[in-house]
């Protein structure tokens, strides 16, 4: 670990042919439960994989199926969608709408041709710094399981070690 | 053409240790658009803070990132930076670096490339940032209080005397609620009547409370600050303007055989009729489905004898439509309907009676003036069976939750009765007795160790007549683990507290949650306990969940206090977070209003020039939006979009991911 080795030409510009594969996880939260349990994963100092790259909303409810399509387009290897608890969410009702839009998507993601076991769903709440930890450990080793969705993605720069 | 400012804060060691801040702010500087990026020990401090002002004047920035602690923490302050130096606080936005990043990851190089990452995509962000501007709202400062029992009338003389204005409005003909009905009341034994009267009285003379009895919401439209409210005044067929309150109407009146709904139907009342003597108003109404005269047209005994000329025969219901800031609903609860209970004689045996029944036989008042006799025959009840949890905590049949009060007012009727009736025996039947509260456990030992009611662990399996018309109670002793059986004059039933009927009808009036048995939902079980989802609407008393007296009338205050916080100032301001119809575009399909939590969305008719209607779109209602966004996901033509969070903001942080 020197240094000298954080190049962020080196990190931006590579080739990614030339780097280890390495989960691409995009993970699409809501502001009031989920975000906050990350930030609760952070003041306690808990460490996770660093395969992930968090996209705040103010709800579940928010997340319009494209996000998600897009996020594989950009070369994520998976996507996270996590939010309140069912009965918790601070907007009343946006996270079942969200559950029963991805009971949906599901079919629509088959249809394209991505495994639809690429999208994980999770409830996590702002006291659950621990489960966050541990939900990005545990999706990232089961992407790091299901290998790449499309190494020859030209967006994918680099793996997000 | 987008000039943006990054600025990478060390957070002292915390995000400097882990990430080398200085390669982040150097990455940052050749992200298009970026014009300035600099790192700093501690961006939050005043010479922090002054760097980012001093930049967005000097590069003249159009936007700003500001790569340090979650925005949960410190966006309020660097926002409020932008603001004090020109720029709109909504394009700033914060990457998260220190508890998504740096507190997570030790490896230095992958924790400095996922913070390069998190500034690339804010960065992105910003750029497409439209400026924001808070939304304002203006306030009527006048309070609709619903329900005139002891909740409502709390939380009407406390809005009341915050000096501003109430309208409260209650179904029946007179102030009071439950409360009035009460003899006694838990734990204090003080007379309920004693200590309500005043209050009630105090409600009516105020000189900021406008009282609307016999009256019933109809119709709630608008929004926080902003509702109109249609209530029906019915029709009283007395002029309140004349009536002197003398009574000689009701004393006259032929109709007498009614059933006394104040005294719990063991009394009879006229067809005009005040529900008890101490009502306010204390002007009598008629009731027109038993009224001779309104029914068969002929009698008129009491426009005859009214000195004052009072009774309209010819009144008719009246709809008014008052403006208001809040509201605040205190329906009260109504007892459970124990003739679902076979085993109890389902509803069929006189002698078998609820608590509100007791009540009324206990009260000084009451149709027996406070002597303890049967309704079946009039004797003294020499023998009286309490039965708590009479529908409560049975899920089978009744309802799965706890009535909470039960416990406590079996015991004062248990010492009531032993009070009236000293040689009397006050059995209890229970399955736990739940006694939380000041001086409640006391009182419940006190009605076991020095009133000398019998109390029974065990549920009763059985009541039936006997021959000489005593009740015979059989059941089980669950602590001696044999059978009991008493022979009683009385039974007394602690039916489970549920809410009024109609409760649903008007949760959904007012865009108010409510859970399965009806009772109306808080926004927030611990920390917002008397508000609900839709904001302006509080909670107060057992609409809510069951409740006692000091309960009802804490949350009533605590619903008052929130009312006047809400009126303290002339407009609202707000997160300007919310939906945006495009109009152009909606294909008004409805699918967002029937997506929306908070009712948010409404119809909106555009019309050209000559008034003629030219086609119906959807339109957000600022005031009430919450910026869910659920609206957006759901929007087939792409016609919504939510501020602070457009499509296109998010799908650019998307394309940025590299």
């Amino acid at each position: 670990m020197t240094q000298t080795s954080t190049k962020p030409d080196a990190a931006t510009g590579a080739d990614a042919a030339a780097q280890p594969w390495s989960p691409r996880i995009v993970a699409f939260v809501c502001n009031w439960c989920t975000y906050a349990g990350a930030d609760l994963a952070g003041t306690s100092r808990l460490q996770y994989a660093p395969n992930v790259r968090i996209i705040k909303l103010p709800c579940t409810g928010r997340i319009d199926p494209l996000f998600i399509l897009k996020a594989f387009e950009q070369g994520a290897d998976a996507v996270l969608v996590s939010g309140c608890h069912p009965g918790d969410c601070h907007y009343t009702a946006g996270n079942y709408h969200a559950r029963r839009r991805w009971g949906l998507f599901r079919r629509l993601m088959e249809f394209t041709g991505i495994d639809a076991k690429r999208l994980f769903f999770s409830w996590v709440s702002a006291a659950e710094g621990q489960k966050f930890a541990d939900l990005i450990n545990a999706v990232t080793d089961e992407v790091r399981q299901a290998g790449p969705f499309d190494p020859t993605n030209p967006a994918r720069k680099r793996p997000w070690t | 053409m987008a000039r943006v400012g990054v600025f990478i804060c060390h957070c002292g060691e915390n995000i400097g240790r882990t990430v080398d801040c200085a390669a982040v702010a150097k990455a940052a500087e050749a992200f298009p658009g970026v014009v300035k990026s600099v790192d700093y020990k501690y961006m939050c401090s005043d010479p922090g803070q002054q760097m980012i002002k001093d930049a967005i004047r000097d590069e003249r920035l159009t936007g700003v990132v500001v790569g340090a602690c979650s925005p949960r923490m410190h966006e309020p302050t660097f926002r409020r930076a932008a603001f004090e130096a020109g720029l709109n606080p909504y394009l700033l936005e914060m990457a998260n670096l220190r508890e998504h990043c740096s507190w997570v990851h030790e490896d230095r190089p992958v924790a400095t490339e996922k913070a390069i990452d998190l500034m690339r995509v804010m960065v992105e962000k910003v750029k497409k940032n439209a400026e924001l501007r808070p939304i304002r709202v203006p306030v009527e400062p006048t309070a609709l209080v619903i329900g005139g029992g002891i909740a409502g009338i709390q939380a009407a003389l406390d809005i009341a005397g915050g000096g501003k204005k109430v309208i409260l409005v209650e179904r029946s003909p007179s102030l009071g609620g439950h409360m009035a009905r009460l003899s006694e009341t838990f734990p204090t034994l003080d007379c309920s009547q004693c200590i309500l009267t005043p209050r009630m009285v105090e409600a009516a003379n105020h000189p900021n409370i406008t009282l609307m009895t016999y009256s019933e919401v109809t119709k709630v439209d608008g929004f926080i600050g902003n509702f109109e409210v249609t209530v029906r005044q019915k029709a009283r067929y007395v002029d309140p303007e004349k009536c002197t309150g003398c009574g000689a109407c009701f004393e006259k009146c032929p109709a007498k055989k009614i059933p006394s709904e104040f005294d719990a139907a063991l009394g009879n009342r006229t067809a005009i009729y005040r529900p008890f003597p101490q009502a306010v108003p204390n002007k009598p109404v008629i009731d027109a489905e038993h009224c001779i005269m309104l029914t068969k047209g002929k009698c008129g005994i009491c426009a005859k004898v009214c000195p004052t000329g009072a009774i309209k025969y010819d009144d008719k219901d009246r709809e008014v439509i008052v403006k208001v800031g809040a509201i605040v609903v205190a329906t009260g609860f109504e007892l459970w309907d124990h003739s679902a209970y076979g085993e109890y004689g389902a509803g069929r045996l006189e002698d078998v009676i609820n608590g509100f029944q007791f009540e009324r036989l206990a009260s000084a008042s009451g149709p027996t003036t406070g002597e303890i006799r049967r309704p079946s025959d009039g004797r003294i009840a020499e023998s009286v069976v309490f039965i708590q949890c009479c529908g409560s905590r049975d899920p089978k049949r009744g309802v799965p939750y706890c009535s909470k009060i039960c416990c406590m007012y079996t015991a004062k009727h248990a010492i009531l009765y032993r009070h009236k009736v000293h040689h009397g025996r006050a059995v209890v039947f229970y399955m736990d007795v739940r006694a939380g509260g000041k001086g409640y456990d006391e009182f419940v030992r006190r009605a076991i160790e020095t009133e000398g009611a019998e109390y029974i662990r065990g549920r009763v399996s059985r009541i039936y007549r006997r021959k000489d018309g005593r009740l015979v109670v059989k059941g089980a002793d669950t602590l001696a683990g044999r059978p009991v059986e008493i022979v009683a004059d009385m039974v007394v039933l602690a039916d489970a507290i549920v809410p009024q009927p109609g409760a649903s009808r008007l949760a959904q009036m007012l865009g108010v949650s409510y859970d399965e048995y009806g009772f109306y939902s808080e926004a927030h079980p611990k920390l917002r306990p008397v508000e609900t989802a839709k904001a302006g609407v509080f909670l107060a008393g057992a609409c809510q969940a069951p409740k006692d007296i000091p309960e009802s009338v804490a949350q009533a205050s605590a619903a008052a206090a929130k009312v006047l916080g809400l009126f303290s100032q002339p407009e609202l301001e707000r997160e300007p977070i919310v939906a945006k119809v495009n109009e152009v575009t909606c294909v008004h399909c409805r699918a967002c209003i029937q997506a929306c939590p908070y009712g948010a969305i409404e119809d909106k008719e555009i019309k050209d020039s000559k008034g003629n209607l030219i086609r119906t779109v959807a339109c957000v209602n600022e005031g009430e939006c919450q910026g869910c966004g659920t609206c957006v996901a759901v929007c087939r033509s792409g016609s919504i979009d939510l501020d602070g969070f457009t499509d296109e903001e998010v799908l650019a942080e998307i394309a940025a991911l590299e």
